[in-house]
């Protein structure tokens, strides 16, 4: 298993004028309609425990008013919480003073916003190179950077125009770029993609997908869409009026959702498209070879359900990468999990 | 008939107001007698400039200073309309007889709007930053803003008796509320996402007033230096009751004298001054806030 970059624990936030006491209310069980009606405090979040695993995508899912915004925000402390503790590579940040918090922001961090938050006054470029010009690093590396990151989101030959000028699309990428430029090892993502147009949101994600592959970042990722979540997540935790409901890979949420809401959430997804032959497949027990077919263990269901219905194979076997036969999922089971 | 006790408000005395407003006024001589020196020593280096600039204004040759006028002005607003304008109203100013004293008008406004911005913008970004400063503030420039302009001239003239630096006092009170208000206004408004991100980068406060705060607030800000200076020329005639040289001193000896024609002139001269300052600042106004717009370059 990979290294815990993000250790989240015991997370409270109350919004309020007196959140100590109102914090004491709810460890002994207010909820959070009787903490506003009784107490005139908000309960943005209630006992979050998440970690974070290195290099992979964390997506919080919820729906507006759930507390995803108000968490992410807490990873960088834009946000002080009410109690509990945030750990980023073994430092707690909510120990930290102005100074090391500004130094663990440049460092380690860097922030994408749902309204892009890009400067007006400030040409593409110059938004790119904020992150840089704000830790003074020398000019002439610092465009270097800044403009090869606007060239890989696809941005070059925008470099002097002002964030006005340009489409909401082209806009958040300025964000990414400002954002990538800025190399830290953590990307906190709010949103990002939930003001832009279906088909440029898809074009993001995928970007987003790509430059992962490449760069390894540990992503945090909000979201309310689902979809979104399930094509970017490795790992999905999902928020309701601030209390995480159920936390766990795409399959797993979609295969056993624990409570009604979750539960809701996920009965409409095609999951020929979310979950992979190694989600469903059990051990192999002897199976018969004839007539099996063969799949891999990152396929997708749609990826072999269309062979499956041709060639009505008695089960199917799943390998892995190096071709070894490591589970079988019988037809049975596969129409079940279609069916739901 | 007896009058109706409730129809005559019960004042003090004439003894104790007399006894009030002496022991006031003794006092505040008293004062100014041992710090008036003092305190104009503090005002002798803008003394020394103002006198300095008017000076060049009014002995360089006036072709020099006219074709300098005019390029600031044409730099500043880039408007060859604005420019040929003021080329003419300065030609009429001179051939009327007007070009020393508007020489003087232009000095000290010009030193007065220097003063206000170099003391409001502080100011301003200090009531922005502070909840308890903006308190404070607030009502100060309100009373600065309301108060007739003689009341405080009376105080200044008994402190540092009749001459520029009074005058100049009593044209930056009167004119620098608009400027302290509009810098505090520009950096409250601006948008709390764009601090946000700033903060998630890590900019310190230093960062973040420099590189965003104060060049977002630039459009807001130069609206109130635009204000600051058209304030500061409505104060040209009662500032010259107490001594400024200028536009404002024909226009006093006009009024004394109902030589209604001398009014006039130089009234307009005032009113051309008005106006040019008005159209420069307000277009580089506008052009520091291009990046609003949809035009390029």
């Amino acid at each position: 298993m990979s290294e815990i970059k993000i250790q989240i624990k015991n997370l409270y936030k109350i919004f309020g004028k007196n959140p100590r006491s109102a914090l004491e209310q709810v460890k002994n069980g207010v909820n959070k309609d009787e903490l506003l009606e009784k107490h005139n405090h908000v309960l943005g979040l209630k006992d979050i425990n998440l970690d974070i695993n290195e290099k992979s995508i964390q997506v919080v899912m919820g729906l507006s008013g759930s507390g995803k915004s108000t968490l992410i925000r807490h990873i960088n402390r834009l946000i002080e919480p009410t109690d509990g503790s945030v750990v980023v590579d073994g430092e707690d940040v909510l120990k930290m003073n102005d100074e090391s918090l500004r130094n663990f922001r440049r460092a380690k961090t860097a922030m994408v916003f749902q309204r892009f938050a890009l400067l007006p006054h400030k040409t593409v470029l110059e938004n790119t190179l904020f992150g840089l010009h704000i830790q003074n690093i020398d000019e002439k590396e610092a465009n270097t950077r800044a403009r090869r990151w606007i060239d890989r989101v696809g941005l070059s030959g925008y470099e002097e125009r002002y964030p006005q000028h340009l489409s909401g699309g082209m806009q958040q990428r300025v964000g990414l770029a400002r954002a990538l430029t800025n190399d830290g090892e953590i990307l906190l993502m709010d949103e990002a993609f939930s003001a832009l147009d279906p088909l440029i949101r898809k074009d993001m994600q995928d970007i987003l997908l790509e430059l992962q592959d490449e760069l390894h970042k540990t992503v945090v990722f909000i979201t309310h869409d689902l979809d979104e979540a399930l094509k970017i997540g490795d790992r999905i935790a999902i928020l309701k009026d601030g209390i995480m409901d159920q936390e766990g890979i795409p399959a797993d949420i979609l295969l056993s959702p624990k409570t009604q809401y979750v539960k809701d959430f996920v009965e409409d997804v095609n999951r020929a498209r979310v979950i992979k032959a190694k989600h469903i497949m059990s051990k192999l027990n002897g199976q018969d070879r004839d007539n099996a077919m063969f799949v891999d263990q990152d396929d997708f269901i749609d990826r072999f359900i269309d062979k499956v219905i041709s060639d009505k194979p008695n089960c199917l076997i799943v390998k892995n990468k190096n071709n070894d036969e490591i589970g079988y999922l019988s037809t049975k089971r596969l129409s079940e999990i279609l069916k739901r | 008939m007896e009058k109706f006790f409730l129809s005559e408000f019960p004042e003090l005395s004439r003894e104790t107001l007399r006894f009030i407003k002496k022991g006031f006024d003794t006092s505040y001589r008293a004062f100014s007698r041992e710090y008036g020196d003092t305190i104009e020593a503090v005002f002798d280096p803008v003394l020394y400039f103002l006198v300095w600039f008017e000076k060049l204004l009014q002995n360089s040759p006036w072709p020099l200073v006219l074709i300098c006028f005019l390029a600031i002005i044409y730099f500043g607003s880039r408007k060859i309309s604005v420019t040929i304008g003021s080329l003419f109203a300065f030609l009429l100013i001179g051939i009327f007889g007007m070009w020393e004293d508007t020489m003087s008008t232009v000095s000290i406004i010009g030193v007065c709007t220097l003063l206000s911005i170099g003391i409001g913008i502080p100011v301003g970004v200090l009531m922005a930053k502070s909840e308890r400063a903006q308190r404070i503030c607030t009502p100060i420039l309100d009373v600065m803003q309301t108060m007739p302009s003689f009341v405080y001239l009376i105080p200044v003239v008994m402190l540092l008796g009749i001459g520029k630096i009074p005058g100049l006092l009593a044209v930056v009170i009167y004119a620098i509320p608009p400027i302290i208000r509009l810098t505090n206004l520009g950096i409250r408004e601006v948008d709390s996402e764009v601090l946000e991100a700033a903060d998630a980068f890590g900019a310190n406060p230093r960062q973040k007033l420099f590189q965003i705060q104060l060049p977002l607030a630039l459009p807001t800000i130069f609206a109130g230096i635009n204000q600051t200076i058209m304030m500061a020329l409505a104060m040209v005639v009662i500032a010259s009751m107490i001594g400024v040289k200028g536009l404002g001193q024909p226009v006093l000896k006009a009024i004394t004298n109902q030589y209604f024609a001398m009014g006039l002139f130089n009234g307009l001269a005032i009113v051309a001054l008005a106006i040019i300052f008005d159209r420069v600042s307000q277009s580089f106004g506008h052009r520091i806030q291009q990046h609003r717009s949809g035009a390029r370059e």
